[in-house]
């Protein structure tokens, strides 16, 4: 077997238990999962499923309880600059122009004026709101607001882009021209990307890897690797037979459920 | 048209105090009551307490004196107020340790009113103006303070996420996220003590002050010129109105940002 290059994340048997009160819920169970940089992969389950936990566990939000998760060799601690999270509801700093929000990161890092001034510029012409640049985030539509979150990832040169259902709250056709910006940027920049969906049609449409999740507790039911050409036709017999494998690994976990009710957590 | 729909907010808000004019004009001239000047007579007063010639007596011309007098009392303990308030504020809101020292202290204190402070202010600060910048300050002590702690307690959490995910962190959150998430709510804390202090200027000046808005009433009160006591109250009525158009002007620019705060 040939030397397997460091993967830019890599996830050990992490689980992850939540203390309430008296109870406590595990969220995420034995998970594993080794990313390979410039990778696109969509974890997709029912809500309690413990995708967004995983999600959080890279981004360095929440610590595993057991196991342990690796950015380049080294465990994840705590959030960092080098891993972006674009959340479903934006989390835009309210009070900052489409400019300022793009340009917090790289102020953050104490670029000079003049370089923060020139990432800015850069990163709002990449998702095309030039227009917007004075605007403050309500002001903004749900999809711009969505592709200021992205641009702010992406101007804080994040390696590691880890997206909550980002598009979760949005009407359909912005949805999709943002997914289609979303691969326009991924496979110009060559970024690695986990976004997390409950559509497999958005997983499907998006990913190289589909990695299916399944509640009570949460873990990672199987990791599939997609050989689908891209630009992907959502219409095409391929594209629906994956659609079919997918959908039925993803309520794999109902006949397991309903024999054993009372092991639910 | 067009001039009508300009026309209308300041139409429709004035019906409301020309029928109050009115119902006063017809109460006093039919005699319903002794004890309150007709509309007409408060009016020549007011001219008169404005700019003197009417009347010439201890109160002609004399509006301006007192209205100064109240707006340094006003304003002063507003700013001795929120001076305080704020960093206390923050104090609470950021610091577990601070809130559990100071708040169950300042809830119970919350409640008595700025009356029943007067006599303790007169022991406290003697008769007069130091007296009156106390209690005026303690009025508007409370909104600025409450709406400061609630304020810096309600920023979505999700804004530190995203801040420590883009490098900001630590002390440097405080700055560039709490303080700027939190100053609508300190505006709406600043603009009701602002009020506060305007509402409560008559009881700081009962301390005994010779001038002032609150003196000129607590005056016609003693001398049962009714006429003078209305004149005072129009005119702190009008003035803490346009002290918070003003203060709703500032807002409106600094908060251009907020979707809540046009007002």
């Amino acid at each position: 077997m040939a030397k397997a290059t460091v993967p830019i994340v890599d996830i050990r048997d992490v689980s992850k238990v939540f203390k309430l009160q008296d109870r406590s819920i595990t969220a995420l169970s034995g998970a594993n999962l080794s990313i390979t940089k410039g990778e696109f992969i969509c974890l997709i389950g029912a809500s309690g499923c413990g995708k967004s936990t995983l999600l959080r566990i890279m981004a360095g939000f929440d610590q595993p309880t057991s196991g342990e998760a690796l950015m380049w060799g080294k465990p994840i601690t705590g959030p960092d600059p080098g891993r972006g999270m674009v959340f479903q509801d934006y989390a835009l700093f309210p009070w900052l122009s489409v400019r300022d929000n793009i340009g917090f990161g790289p102020a953050a890092r104490r670029l000079s004026t003049a370089e923060v001034k020139a990432t800015v510029d850069k990163f709002i012409d990449l998702v095309g709101l030039q227009k917007f640049a004075t605007a403050y985030p309500h002001q903004l539509s749900g999809g711009m607001k969505q592709r200021v979150a992205i641009a702010r990832v992406l101007a804080n040169d994040a390696e590691l882009v880890l997206m909550d259902e980002p598009f979760g709250a949005l009407d359909a056709m912005t949805r999709e021209r943002l997914q289609d910006e979303l691969l326009e940027i991924w496979e110009r920049t060559k970024l690695t990307v986990v976004f997390v969906t409950h559509s497999v049609e958005e997983a499907i449409f998006l990913a190289g890897r589909v990695v299916v999740m399944t509640p009570g507790p949460g873990r990672i039911e199987s990791d599939n690797v997609l050989e689908l050409a891209r630009p992907r036709d959502v219409a095409s017999p391929e594209f629906n037979d994956i659609r079919r494998v997918l959908g039925a690994k993803l309520h794999s976990h109902h006949s397991k459920v309903a024999s054993a009710p009372s092991s639910a957590v | 048209m067009t001039s009508w729909r300009r026309l209308k907010p300041t139409a429709l808000a004035l019906i409301v105090p020309l029928l109050l004019l009115a119902f006063w004009q017809v109460a006093t001239v039919n005699r319903w009551t002794l004890l309150i000047p007709t509309p007409y007579q408060v009016g020549e007063y007011m001219v008169d307490f404005a700019v003197g010639g009417i009347y010439d007596d201890a109160y002609s011309g004399t509006l301006l004196t007192h209205l100064l007098a109240s707006m340094s009392r006003v304003y002063g303990g507003f700013a001795l107020a929120a001076s305080f308030a704020l960093p206390i504020g923050l104090l609470i809101g950021r610091l577990p340790v601070a809130r559990m020292l100071l708040d169950p202290f300042l809830q119970i204190m919350r409640p008595i009113p700025v009356t029943a402070w007067l006599p303790l202010s007169m022991i406290l600060f003697g008769l007069g103006a130091k007296s009156a910048f106390a209690l005026v300050c303690l009025g508007a002590f409370y909104p600025i303070l409450l709406n400061t702690i609630f304020g810096v307690r309600a920023v979505d959490p999700k804004l530190f996420e995203a801040a420590s995910m883009l490098g900001c962190r630590g002390n440097a959150q405080f700055y560039k996220v709490v303080l700027p998430a939190a100053v609508p709510s300190i505006f709406t804390g600043l603009r009701l003590g602002l009020g506060l202090a305007w509402f409560v200027i008559v009881v700081g000046e009962m301390t005994g002050v010779p001038q002032g808005l609150g003196a000129v009433i607590m005056d016609g009160r003693t001398l049962s010129r009714t006429e003078l006591v209305i004149c005072g109250m129009i005119v702190i009525g009008v003035a803490g109105y346009l002290s918070d158009r003003v203060v709703v002007a500032l807002g409106n620019r600094l908060l251009r940002w907020s979707p809540n705060h046009h007002g």
